[in-house]
């Protein structure tokens, strides 16, 4: 079955992508960070996208799900631009809103939140250097770089230039931070760089390469050799580490680091496994750099890779991974591992958002108006009796004829517990808001494990991770109805008069919708049946903020 | 980013449709229990590995060396087995007859954070994959054969252990502290009545998500609710309270923090744990004044524990079960340092096991006059697992696959040492 499915979408898109091509060469269009479109639907590459997609259900003999109410989808689109969901007065102005353009506006208001800056900075923080920050790499210059980006929406090949390109002090320019985080061990190891080149390919290009570094990979289209010639590139750099003395101890400890020039010149040896030594010289896209010592060699792979992009393979892996960011599942599985050896599920989808991306100006706030705005991330998560085969966490191919399930990642759950009980509201400033922040995601990560590659949800499923947020100091402090946060408020605020009401209020606050006939009349049970008022709706909201359905993006 | 679904939660719900199997009613429940007696009793193995943190100087405690620049301060003593030991470890002399010291470990990771991974997984630290901890892949290979078992396969004691890498959070260690306090465990100042109050109305949450058709996540997550509940009120967690023993079995373990963490460590065992680690409670990374820490602290701690330990695992039959594994990131130096230390020294170094079935009694290997290179065959980190893999009957052809689809050996593809299996 599966195979059957896959064939299909290969054959029906590739007459499209032939006719597109042509189509896309001879209409390139450009369009700016300002350009917000607010006629989302009339979108030529929108419509283009729906086809494609319209398409393989078709094909597959799927049906699309119900499109979600708003409710369900505002959550969604928060969590997924912002990070968090949107409070219970969001909600109600979204619900409220008659406009046929509400879901665009609503698009266009969370690019311009400051909550979009933070959501981005921290999920590439954790991209680039691990949630577990290496030693002697600063995680506040990376955020400060990468915020800066975002804010002002710089070009993201651009951005990528920059992080393959820095040098320097780690806090006075951030963007070295990338690079020092994968620089350990002895400068003048041969495999000192390895772990750079892996990450910058995985990164940036979307290709997963590292097992070339010994071998031929069986299915992959990289070579040992092209995983040398790529790492020579990057050979011209060193971390260095400075160390001080502690006044107060007579201890030496950290102080900070600098990527620095390492002078290196002509090819970069390594061994086949037969045993034959080969050379390796700066080569990338079919271009030969000159690999003498003078030769800035970082700088001319930047040149070639991010600015020039001859494939738009840097573009191409940003379109992936937003896809897969704002769906669950990207265009292939993982976002991170293409190449001939695992063809995308919607080839023309990727090609023409890969191109129109490119075109835009690597515009990353309208890759994501395009993203949401399709027809398919309008769905519900609900199954119909007629796409059940469209389950990817099922190994299916998906076919996005509903949305997937997410559960949360641990800034989604801390950020959201904060606006679902306002608790920061109640206490602290900017200052220890952080710090508690930083104190917690210690905490959980101990609890859920945590490198980049496995990322920790809320929701792999461990006992200790129920157990957090059951009975851990977040979820305690959340339901404490303290002065401030959302339980004190919904009890005293004077506009809310019965319980229904209150009721309502937090089912908005936490799960961001009304709460059902059944799920109103029980909850109206536990209030009605308990003396303590307080205590009852502190049970109540306990059992909201634990429920599944608040710790999963849907 | 992306929201990997790998190994870890398919597996993970072939442990939910092991344990829901047992859930419907008590009738089921029973004859389950039944059908799986035999198999239960048969299953018993485990494993304690006593972690040496900072890399124990086994030069001076398991193969010492004499009239050499090398030798420590300490003399070896005969012991009930074939080989001698430090005479800082008269109580474990006593039972040396049933364990065992492998004299020829290369390891060659000399880096604290490398080889606590080396010594772990049996694999070295590589940038393309991370490896579980063998507890994990104990608690993934045994776990799910024990459907009787309401708390975690792989408990961690004191922290300190490596995570469950490719095998997924399912395995990952269940961390205690050594008092036996579980983080979160407990709800504080709730009563019963409230606390069914509140799993109500969770449920009643719960199952109107479900209800609305959105796939198997938000079912995972009521059942490991499910769990998590039963654990905090399970009889099970008695299991923890390793306070609860009386004073004499206190006393064999030396009355000790380290003691009560092996005290609560056999008690696991006992449950039908199969993996626990403790974690040894002080440094052993003694880079100067090697010879009074281990004489005055560490040595009289480690004896007491290890010797209390093997006494009582023998005196209730479980000794046959339990392989006891005792060793640190890598040994130090032969060479003594200017500051009566010893350094990191991954070359040549020294591991003491026993237990499940395992050859007692003997020196495996050996290492040269003054302990800087080993003689004739040498073992890794992955020779090591595999014994204990062999000794708690998992197959050594098992072949676990990394999230990017690599297939990984056992134990790193290692060799049980065959004079442990004879």
């Amino acid at each position: 079955m599966p195979f059957s499915r896959r064939f299909f979408l290969f054959s029906s898109s590739f007459v499209v992508l032939c006719v597109i091509a042509t189509f896309a060469q001879s209409e390139p269009s450009i369009r700016r960070a300002n350009d917000a479109v607010t006629t989302r639907d009339a979108d030529p590459l929108v419509t283009f996208v729906d086809q494609q997609i319209r398409q393989a259900w078709e094909d597959n003999e799927v049906q699309p799900s119900e499109r979600a109410d708003d409710a369900e989808w505002l959550r969604r689109v928060s969590l997924d631009i912002v990070g968090h969901i949107p409070t219970a007065d969001e909600i109600e102005t979204f619900l409220a809103d008659e406009s046929e353009t509400k879901r665009a506006d609503a698009v266009n208001r969370l690019l311009d939140d400051p909550g979009y800056v933070q959501n981005w900075t921290t999920v590439w923080a954790n991209l680039l250097i691990g949630r577990q920050t290496p030693r002697l790499t600063s995680r506040a210059g990376m955020e400060k770089f990468l915020r800066e980006a975002f804010t002002k929406n710089r070009p993201w090949n651009e951005v990528v230039y920059d992080l393959l390109t820095a040098e320097g002090h780690y806090e006075e320019n951030g963007a070295v931070n990338f690079l020092l985080g994968q620089l350990n061990g002895n400068p003048n190891r041969e495999d000192y760089t390895v772990e750079a080149t892996a990450r910058v390919t995985r990164l940036f290009l979307g290709t997963q390469v590292q097992c070339t570094q010994c071998h031929n990979h069986p299915f992959n289209d990289w070579k040992q050799e092209q995983f040398w010639e790529f790492d020579s590139f990057l050979r011209q750099m060193r971390r260095v580490d400075h160390r001080k003395t502690d006044p107060k101890t007579g201890r030496r400890i950290d102080d900070f680091a600098e990527l620095v020039w390492k002078n290196y010149e002509g090819p970069v040896y390594y061994e086949r496994r037969s045993g034959v030594m080969e050379a390796a010289y700066p080569y990338y896209a079919d271009q030969q750099v000159d690999p003498a010592g003078t030769t800035d060699r970082r700088m001319e792979l930047a040149k070639v890779m991010a600015r020039d992009d001859p494939d738009h393979q840097v573009a191409r892996a940003m379109v992936n991974r937003m896809w897969g960011h704002f769906f669950g599942f990207g265009l292939t599985r993982p976002v991170d591992d293409m190449g001939p050896h695992n063809p995308p599920s919607h080839p023309d989808v990727i090609d023409r958002l890969t191109d129109e991306f490119a075109a835009s100006g690597y515009d990353l706030k309208q890759l994501i108006r395009w993203i949401t705005s399709t027809e398919a991330y309008q769905l519900t998560s609900q199954f119909n009796d007629k796409n059940r085969i469209d389950d990817p966490s099922a190994g299916e191919v998906p076919l996005f004829s509903h949305m997937y399930v997410k559960p949360f990642t641990a800034e989604q759950l801390y950020e959201s517990l904060l606006i679902a009980t306002q608790a920061t509201a109640a206490t602290g400033n900017y200052q220890e808001a952080e710090e508690r922040r930083r104190q917690w995601m210690r905490e959980f990560l101990l609890i859920f494990g945590g490198n980049e590659d496995d990322e920790p949800t809320l929701f792999s499923g461990t006992i200790p991770q129920a157990l957090m947020m059951m009975n851990g100091d977040l979820v305690r402090a959340a339901d404490s109805g303290m002065p401030g946060s959302t339980l004190h408020e919904v009890l005293t605020d004077e506009r809310l008069r019965s319980d229904p009401q209150r009721i309502q209020r937090l089912y908005l606050s936490s799960l961001g919708r009304l709460p059902s006939r059944r799920e109103a009349t029980m909850s109206q049970k536990l209030i009605s049946g308990s003396p303590d008022k307080l205590a009852a709706y502190q049970d109540l909201y306990w059992a909201l903020l634990n429920s599944n359905e608040f710790v999963m993006n849907h | 980013m992306s929201h990997s679904r790998g190994m870890s939660r398919r597996h993970f719900l072939s442990h939910l449709a092991t344990s829901s199997l047992m859930a419907p009613s008590a009738v089921h429940f029973l004859s389950n229990l039944e059908v799986h007696a035999a198999e239960v009793s048969k299953n018993r193995k485990a494993c304690i590995l006593i972690w040496l943190q900072g890399g124990a100087p086994t030069i001076d405690m398991w193969d010492l060396k004499q009239g050499v620049k090398t030798a420590g301060e300490f003399n070896p003593i005969s012991t009930a087995g074939d080989l001698q030991i430090c005479e800082h470890l008269p109580e474990t002399a006593k039972v040396m007859d049933s364990l065992s010291v492998v004299r020829s470990m290369s390891t060659r990771e000399a880096d604290h954070e490398r080889g606590r991974y080396y010594m772990h997984t049996a694999y070295v630290p590589n940038p393309t994959v991370v490896h579980p901890t063998f507890g994990s892949v104990v608690s993934y290979e045994l776990g799910p054969q024990r459907p009787d078992l309401e708390i975690p396969a792989f408990i961690s004691i004191g922290g300190g252990s490596f995570g469950p890498g490719f095998l997924g959070m399912a395995n990952a260690p269940f961390v205690v502290q050594a008092n036996g306090q579980i983080t979160n465990a407990q709800m504080q100042g709730m009563d019963e009545r409230r606390l069914q109050q509140r799993l109500a109305m969770l449920s009643v949450v719960e199952e109107s998500f479900i209800k609305s058709d959105r796939g198997e996540l938000p079912v995972a997550h009521k059942d490991v609710y499910g769990k998590a509940i039963n654990l905090m009120t399970s009889d099970q967690m008695k299991a923890f309270k390793a306070d609860e023993e009386p004073q004499q079995t206190r006393d064999l373990y030396g009355g000790t923090d380290f003691g009560n963490s092996l005290i609560m460590a056999r008690r696991l065992i006992e449950t039908g744990v199969p993996f626990v680690e403790v974690q040894f409670p002080g440094g052993w990374d003694l880079h100067q004044d090697v010879f009074n820490s281990l004489r005055d602290q560490l040595l009289p701690n480690l004896d007491k524990g290890l010797a209390g330990l093997t006494r009582d695992l023998k005196e209730r039959g479980m000794w046959d079960d339990t392989v006891i594994v005792c060793m640190g990131e890598f040994g130090r130096t032969p060479r003594i340092n200017q500051n009566v230390g010893r350094d990191h020294w991954a070359r040549s170094w020294s591991v003491c096991l026993g237990g499940g079935g395992l050859t007692g009694g003997i020196a495996v290997g050996e290492t040269n006059e003054d302990g800087t290179e080993i003689i004739g065959k040498s073992y890794l980190p992955g020779d090591l697992w595999a014994t204990v893999a062999h000794a708690l009957g998992i197959p050594l052809d098992r072949v676990h696959k990394s999230n990017r689809g690599r297939p990984m050996k056992l134990a790193g593809g290692g060799t049980p040492i065959e004079e442990l299996i004879a």
